[in-house]
């Protein structure tokens, strides 16, 4: 992640740096344990125009979600969750991002997820670095929000023997860490 | 576009194997049935064989893997499915990577002699069927008293129960479609 500075982020086009990168999921199940998994292919653009506002697309490819169990990996694509065969992708596209003075950054988009498309809000951090030892601009934008599954069709569960509720939780927290260089 | 029938029962007058059959009927002209046939000479599901398992499993495989949807009729045993589906399920989900079941089109039927008509064996099956990886249709077809539940034709004696039976058969159909249409697209 680049060091955060106070110099406002300069006009252009930031395309990602997926080494530098990662998007992640924390939900927890079995009611005690938090689970966590992560898309190792992902792509994001980061504009600013002119006026200095800030816009971010970007995807994660479902088929490259990585978690410790390969049969899990493969329950995820299937229809029970994410249905990587119908919906490969996972998009999201800002609709406000909003930067604070303090590098605190307010963004509010559309997640589209197993063909659902909602509005979420997240809030995280915009940090920019004018050269990195290569001359390169750099940017990075850290965002978390928490969802619920169960509004993008993802209805998976098992209720647990004991009666104490079920396996997998409903909310779900989404950790978004990415690195920009300017093109 | 073609159909794989599998009946969990094994008893030479199945009422389950008399359900396909009358499901089978109500495909459109077009679509090729087939009725598996080996699920009693299965052996055992076992980890240490899944890569080898055998001219049983691999057949068992290989009818899965030229299906495009799969129909399953099912009795009721303890309130779950009998131990040779289960099994066959066991063996066709495995090496979990390369499963002949990640999103196959399913559905499931049932018919048991008592006054449930195998609805919790049907819901078992499409849990298990789900976490192999298929796209299972949520429907269930609950015929109970099946010794009672169909006419000479074997065609089933209730409409209502004819009715839902050519719904999910044709909402099996439609999502088969669905699947062919996106991979010739892709």
């Amino acid at each position: 992640m680049a060091t955060s500075t106070s110099v406002a982020i300069t006009p252009g086009t930031y395309t990602i740096d997926p080494v530098h990168s990662s998007i992640g999921f924390t939900v927890r199940h079995n009611v005690v344990a938090k689970f966590r998994g992560s898309f190792s292919d992902v792509a994001a653009t980061l504009t600013v125009d002119s006026d200095g506002k800030l816009d971010l697309t970007g995807s994660v490819k479902v088929a490259s979600v990585q978690v410790k169990e390969p049969s899990l990996a493969g329950h995820l694509q299937s229809p029970d969750f994410f249905d990587a065969e119908r919906y490969p992708e996972i998009t999201f596209k800002s609709v406000g991002l909003e930067p604070g003075s303090d590098g605190t950054l307010s963004a509010e988009g559309d997640l589209t997820m197993k063909g659902v498309t909602k509005r979420v809000q997240a809030t995280g951090e915009l940090s920019h670095l004018l050269e990195d030892s290569y001359g390169g601009e750099r940017a990075g934008v850290e965002l978390t929000t928490t969802i619920n599954r169960h509004d993008f069709g993802i209805d998976w569960n098992a209720t647990l023997p004991s009666g104490q509720g079920f396996a997998l939780a409903a909310h779900v927290t989404l950790h978004v860490e990415l690195e920009f260089t300017k093109s | 576009m073609r159909i794989l029938g599998i009946s969990g029962s094994l008893r030479a007058g199945s009422h389950n194997s008399r359900l396909l059959a009358a499901a089978a009927e109500l495909l459109p002209a077009g679509v090729e049935y087939v009725r598996f046939e080996g699920l009693k000479a299965l052996p055992h599901f076992d980890e240490d064989d899944e890569l080898d398992p055998g001219p049983a499993v691999e057949h068992l495989r290989s009818e899965i893997a030229g299906a495009d949807g799969l129909l399953f009729s099912t009795p009721e045993y303890n309130s779950s499915i009998p131990g040779t589906l289960k099994n066959a399920l066991d063996w066709a989900s495995r090496p979990f990577d390369q499963t002949v079941m990640r999103n196959k089109n399913a559905a499931v039927i049932g018919a048991s002699t008592s006054m449930f008509g195998a609805v919790w064996a049907q819901a078992e099956l499409r849990k298990s069927l789900a976490a192999a990886g298929a796209r299972v249709i949520d429907r269930e077809l609950p015929v109970s008293y099946a010794e009672e539940s169909f006419d000479a034709d074997g065609h089933l004696v209730e409409p209502e129960l004819q009715a839902l039976l050519a719904e999910i058969v044709g909402e099996l159909v439609d999502q088969v479609a669905i699947t062919l249409r996106g991979r010739a697209a892709a």
